[in-house]
């Protein structure tokens, strides 16, 4: 089950990532929505999860080498602009990939139909923000603008074919790009010029190899059932 | 946060269900409307609380003072005849 691990891997690793926002967002009600949007991704990554196998075991005991994520979810949240580059590319992608299997008749059909509406909803957040911070002041405009570049590199990676995932990926990386192109040209940002896929770019979460900063979340993210195994509420 | 930076305040006001009015949730921060009515999603009806949503500048809310409350409520108190018991409700009548 590869494809399963692929999806529910960047679901589980970037609901993490935005938990971590907890006690620490700018402002209560925007807290509370990164939260939403975590819980919406570890519901999906739980129910993919236990397709491979015990979810637990998987999310907690696993060496980061056996982990199938993107690259571009486990980034680290950096400032707000960059949870909000990675949250636009990212519900960007899932949105349509969501949508393509939810038309199909695949494993993955009844699971994408009912969570392309929280996506939806996912893209939705990221976009207003992105239109608020790139269209606002010169600090915000400059900071979207450098996590959007900063964070390109790795959205070639998402569009690297899994195995088991039945989707015309260059229709979907077509209306990726197509998307993402028009909300950064409201939010009066130029669209990055570097490379998505390639030498220096990311490319290899798929095959087990991350990112540097991925080693210290999971090490936070697996401590508590490592210490105490077996733990429960 | 300086009061210079601080985002303004909305009431939010949510209808639980088709039929119903709307009713005071809460209030909230928001930068505008837009981002108002989604951080109500997001806070006021996550448990499946409404099927619509209304936000509003509290600004914009004139309310009654403290200081009025008896020129403006007690009057009312004495007249049981303004009030609608006087007849039996009949069965299957809901939302009343």
């Amino acid at each position: 089950m590869t494809a399963a691990l692929a999806l529910g891997d960047d679901a589980l690793v970037l609901s993490h990532r935005l938990g971590e926002w907890a006690g620490h967002a700018p402002v209560l009600e925007e807290e509370v929505a990164l939260a939403n949007i975590a819980l919406d991704l570890l519901g999906q990554a739980r129910v993919l999860l236990s397709l491979v196998g015990d979810e637990d075991e998987l999310a907690y005991l696993r060496e980061e080498r056996a982990f199938r994520n993107v690259q571009l979810v486990e980034q680290p949240n950096g400032d707000f602009a960059h949870t909000i580059a990675r949250q636009l590319y990212f519900s960007t992608y899932q949105r349509l990939l969501y949508e393509q299997l939810a038309a199909g008749d695949g494993p993955f059909a009844g699971l994408a139909a009912k969570a392309v509406k929280e996506v939806a909803y996912h893209q939705d957040h990221s976009e207003h923000w992105t239109l608020r911070l790139g269209d606002g002041t010169d600090a915000s405009h400059e900071r979207m603008q450098d996590a959007a570049d900063a964070l390109w590199r790795f959205t070639g990676e998402l569009f690297q074919p899994v195995e088991g995932v039945e989707v015309d990926w260059q229709s979907l990386h077509g209306g990726w790009l197509e998307s993402v192109t028009a909300v950064l040209e409201r939010a009066t940002l130029t669209l990055p010029t570097g490379p998505q896929s390639g030498a220096w770019t990311a490319g290899a979460g798929r095959q087990g190899i991350h990112t540097e900063p991925f080693g210290r979340m999971l090490a936070e993210m697996q401590h508590l059932h490592r210490s105490h195994p077996g733990a429960s509420w | 946060m300086s009061s210079s930076t601080e985002w303004p305040l909305w009431e939010v006001f949510v209808r639980s269900r088709r039929g119903l009015s709307h009713t005071h949730a809460g209030s909230l921060h928001a930068p505008d409307a837009e981002m108002a009515l989604r951080n109500a999603r997001d806070l006021y009806t996550r448990r499946s609380e409404g099927v619509s949503i209304w936000v509003v500048p509290s600004a914009q809310v004139t309310a009654s003072s403290p200081d009025e409350k008896d020129s403006f409520f007690e009057p009312a108190g004495d007249k049981p005849y303004r009030h609608p018991t006087f007849y039996e409700i009949p069965e299957g009548v809901k939302h009343l």
